[in-house]
C-alpha cells in the first residue's frame, strides 16, 4: 500500500512538449512511472517520447484510461488545465506550474470541490510513490521503499528530509509535496490523514513553513486520532521577519498564528516531536519510533 | 507588490469607489500649488499633508530627530510649505517603518474631509483579503476605524464583521447591506456604504488584488461615505496580466540589494544577521536561516538560487551577499534534485576566481545528485572553502568560523 500514486497509476503530461514537460516526462518514464501520454493542444495525433499526444485531457482518459494528471503548463493557463483534468475524471492532479495567480485558484479550487478529484499543489514537487511512481521533478535516487509518510510544503526541504530517513535506514511510503502557495490543493491535514489510513505507513514526518493555518489543524488532527502514528515536525522560517514573503508565495507572516514558534507550540502540546533543527529530522523520527 | 496611497486611491477612483481628493507633489512648490487647487476647489482652507511611503503608522510616525509627524492638518500655504520642507527628503519612522525608517520622497495633499455639517463624521474600517483557510475572499469590517485592526481583532473580536464571498458568483448585493447595517448604518450613509463595497470589490476582483485596507472609510457629516486611506497590495504572481499596474512599482521604496537581486532572478530579502546564505529552494532556504541562528549566527538574508544554479547565478548570489558589510561568513547549502552539484560546485570556483579574494569564510554544503563529484572539485580548487556533506557537519562549521 501507499497512498495516491502507485505501480498501476496511469499518467498523463499536461504541457507534454514543453521544455519542463518533456524533461520531467522523460525522468519519470525512466523512474518506471506508468506515462500513458500526453495533452499539447494542436498536437494531438502525434507522438512524443514515444508516447501518444492528445489535444484534450477528455481525448487521453478516453483512449488511455490515465487516471492521474501532472500539469507544467505556463502560470497563465495553469489553473484551466486544473480544471481541464478534473472535468475529464482524473482522480489525482499534480500541479507543477510555480506564479499562477491567486485568483485563478481560488476559482479552480471552487471549480473541483465536491468532485472525486485530489489536487496536489500548485507550486510543488509532486508526489512519488518510492520505488513505484514518481509524479514530480524529485531526484528519485534518494527515495528508499520503506514505512515513513512526508508531507511538505517546500521542495528541497522535501529532497532534505527523505535524504536523512533513507541514511538512517527509514524508507518511505509516499512523499507528497503540497506546494507553498496560498491556495493549494490538498492541506497538510488531508495529508496526514490519508497516511494515518495507510496500513504501510508507520510514522510520518510533517514539515511546514510560516503563513497560514494548515500545520495547526493538522496538529489538532493528528492529537483527536490519539497520536496513532508518530509524528516528527518541523517549521521552517523561525527567523523569518514579519511581513515579508519569504519565497513561497504563502510564506509570509501576517499575524501571531503565522510564526513558527506559534505553530511549533501548538504541535509539540498536540505530541508532534517538533525539531528545531531542520539536521535532526531522520534521527528524531528513529526515536520516535523507538529504534535508537 | 505594495503600492503608494495615492496609487491605490487613483484605481479605486476608476472603479467608481468614493475617495478623498488629493495631488500628489515631489517637491515644496508642487505640494504649495497642489494646496491651492484643493482649497479653490473644496472652498477650504483646511488640506492634510501625507507622506507617501510604503508603511503605516504615519500620522504617529515622526521625522527622525524632530516632532514632525508623517500626517499633519495645514491651514495655510505657509503651513504647506513648512510641513512639505520638513518632510521631503527626510527619514520617518513609524511603527511599521523599524528604527531605521523610510525616506519620503512624495507627499500627498489631500482635501479635509472632516469638515462640520448636519451630522458628525465618523470613522469606519473596510478591508479585503484572501482567507486561506477558506480559499475564499472575505470582507472585514467595523465600527472602529482609524485603530490598528490586529488589536480589535484581539481585544473586541465581536466588533469586527466578516462576510466570505463565494468565488462562483461574487460579492452579492445582500451581503453588502448585510454588511451596511451591522455598522449601525441608515438612509442615505447606508446606501452609500453600499455602493462603496461593491465598488470595491469590484476594483479588487479586477485588479487581482491580495489585499485591500481603507482605514479609515469616513461617513462624512452630510453622509457621503468615502475612502480617507488605501492600503493596496497587488499579487505579484498576476502582473504579468496588469501592465499597468506592474508599472506602479516604486523601486526607491524598496532595498537597493533587493532590487538588483530581482533584476538578476534571485530570491532575497535583506535581513540584519551576520552570516550570509545562498540556498535552492525557498523552504530549505529558511531552515537555512534557522539552522544558522541554532549554531550561534544570524542569518544576514534569505536567498534561493532556485531550481537553475550555475556559475552565473552563484556568482551574483556571493555579490549580493557581500554588499552587506556585517557579512562574517558565507553558507552556501545546495540539495542537488534536477540541480547538479558538480555544476554548482564549478560555479563556486568559477564565481571565487571572478570575484577576486572572498574576504570571509565560505561553508559550501553539497547533497543530492553527484554531490562526492561535488566535493572533489571544491577540495581540489585550492580555495580556503569548508566543505561539508551532511547538514549537521555544516552547521557545525558555522560554529567553528563564527568562534
Amino acid at each position: 500500500m501507499s497512498i495516491l500514486v502507485n505501480k498501476n497509476s496511469k499518467v498523463i503530461v499536461q504541457g507534454f512538449t514543453g521544455s519542463e514537460g518533456s524533461f520531467h516526462a522523460g525522468q519519470m518514464i525512466d523512474y518506471g512511472s506508468n506515462v500513458v501520454g500526453g495533452v499539447t493542444p494542436g498536437k494531438g495525433g502525434q507522438t512524443h517520447l514515444d508516447k501518444p499526444i492528445f489535444n484534450t485531457v477528455e481525448d487521453a482518459v478516453k483512449t488511455t484510461g490515465a487516471d492521474v494528471s501532472i500539469i507544467f503548463v505556463p502560470p497563465g493557463f495553469a489553473a484551466d488545465a486544473i480544471m481541464e483534468a478534473a472535468d475529464a475524471g482524473i482522480g489525482v492532479i499534480v500541479c507543477i506550474t510555480e506564479g499562477i495567480p491567486t485568483k485563478d485558484m481560488v476559482k479552480a479550487k471552487s471549480y473541483i470541490q465536491g468532485k472525486n478529484v485530489t489536487l496536489i499543489g500548485p507550486n510543488c514537487p509532486g508526489i512519488i510513490t518510492a520505488e513505484e511512481c514518481k509524479v514530480g521533478i524529485m531526484p528519485g535516487f534518494i527515495f528508499k521503499k520503506g514505512t515513513i509518510g512526508v508531507v511538505s510544503k517546500s521542495g528541497t526541504l522535501t529532497y532534505e528530509a527523505v535524504d536523512q530517513l533513507t541514511k538512517a535506514g527509514l524508507g518511505q511510503t509516499t512523499a507528497i509535496g503540497i506546494g507553498g502557495d496560498p491556495i493549494i490543493g490538498t492541506t497538510t491535514k488531508e495529508a496526514v490523514e490519508m497516511f494515518m489510513n495507510d496500513p504501510e505507513t508507520e510514522g510520518i514526518v510533517m514539515i511546514g513553513e510560516i503563513g497560514g493555518g494548515m500545520e495547526a489543524e493538522a496538529a489538532n488532527y493528528i492529537k483527536s486520532t490519539g497520536n496513532k502514528k508518530p509524528v516528527v515536525g518541523f517549521i521552517a522560517g523561525q527567523t523569518a521577519p514579519k511581513g515579508r514573503r519569504m519565497g513561497h508565495a504563502g510564506a509570509i507572516i501576517g499575524g501571531a498564528d503565522d510564526t513558527a514558534a506559534a505553530k511549533m507550540a501548538i504541535m509539540r502540546e498536540c505530541g508532534i516531536f517538533v525539531v528545531d533543527s531542520p539536521a535532526e529530522i531522520g534521527e528524531t523520527m528513529l526515536k520516535a519510533l523507538g529504534k535508537k | 507588490m505594495n503600492i503608494h496611497e495615492y496609487q491605490g486611491k487613483e484605481i479605486l477612483s476608476k472603479y467608481g469607489v468614493r475617495i478623498q481628493q488629493g495631488i500628489v507633489a515631489n517637491t515644496v512648490e508642487e505640494a504649495v500649488a497642489g494646496y491651492q487647487q484643493i482649497a479653490e476647489r473644496t472652498n477650504s482652507k483646511f488640506a492634510v499633508v501625507k507622506s507617501q511611503i510604503h508603511a503605516g503608522g504615519r500620522g504617529k510616525g515622526k521625522i527622525v530627530g524632530t516632532e514632525q509627524r508623517g500626517v499633519q492638518l495645514a491651514k495655510s500655504a505657509d503651513d504647506i510649505s513648512t510641513i512639505a520642507t520638513n518632510l521631503l527628503g527626510n527619514t520617518l519612522v513609524t511603527i511599521q517603518t523599524g528604527p531605521e525608517g523610510k525616506v519620503v520622497n512624495k507627499v500627498l495633499i489631500a482635501e479635509d474631509v472632516y469638515y462640520p455639517g448636519a451630522s458628525e463624521p465618523k470613522e469606519y474600517y473596510v478591508s479585503i483579503l484572501l482567507d486561506r483557510g477558506r480559499a475564499c475572499n472575505v470582507i472585514m469590517a467595523s465600527t472602529e476605524g482609524g485603530m490598528d485592526i490586529e488589536e480589535v481583532a484581539e481585544h473586541t473580536p465581536e466588533k469586527i464583521i466578516k462576510e466570505w464571498i463565494d468565488p462562483r458568483v461574487g460579492l452579492q448585493g445582500f451581503q453588502a447591506r448585510k454588511v451596511a447595517y451591522k455598522l449601525g448604518l441608515t438612509g442615505t450613509a447606508n446606501k452609500e456604504m453600499v455602493n462603496f463595497l461593491i465598488s470595491l470589490y469590484n476594483a479588487y476582483e479586477d485588479t487581482d488584488s491580495s489585499m485591500f485596507e481603507i482605514n479609515p472609510v469616513l461617513k462624512t457629516s452630510d453622509d457621503k461615505i468615502l475612502a480617507v486611506d488605501a492600503k493596496v497590495n497587488l499579487d505579484d504572481n498576476a502582473l504579468f496580466r496588469h501592465k499597468d499596474l506592474a508599472a506602479l512599482r516604486d523601486k526607491a521604496e524598496e532595498d537597493p540589494t533587493e532590487v538588483e537581486a530581482s533584476e538578476s532572478d534571485l530570491n532575497y530579502v535583506k535581513l540584519d544577521g551576520n552570516v550570509g546564505c545562498m540556498v535552492n529552494g525557498a523552504g530549505l532556504a529558511m531552515a537555512t536561516m534557522d539552522i544558522i541562528k541554532l549554531y550561534g549566527g544570524e542569518p544576514a538574508n534569505f536567498l534561493d538560487v532556485g531550481g537553475g544554479a550555475n556559475a552565473v547565478t552563484v556568482e551574483a548570489g556571493f555579490r549580493l551577499i557581500l554588499k552587506d558589510p556585517n557579512v562574517k561568513a558565507i553558507f552556501v547549502n545546495i540539495f542537488g534534485g534536477i540541480v547538479r552539484c558538480d555544476r554548482v560546485a564549478a560555479g563556486i570556483v568559477e564565481a571565487y576566481k571572478s570575484i577576486g579574494e572572498i574576504p570571509v569564510p565560505i561553508i559550501v554544503r553539497l547533497q543530492g545528485t553527484n554531490a562526492e563529484e561535488g566535493s572533489k572539485i571544491i577540495n581540489e580548487s585550492g580555495l580556503k572553502v569548508y566543505s561539508a556533506v551532511l547538514l549537521k557537519d555544516a552547521a557545525e562549521l558555522i560554529t567553528k568560523v563564527l568562534a
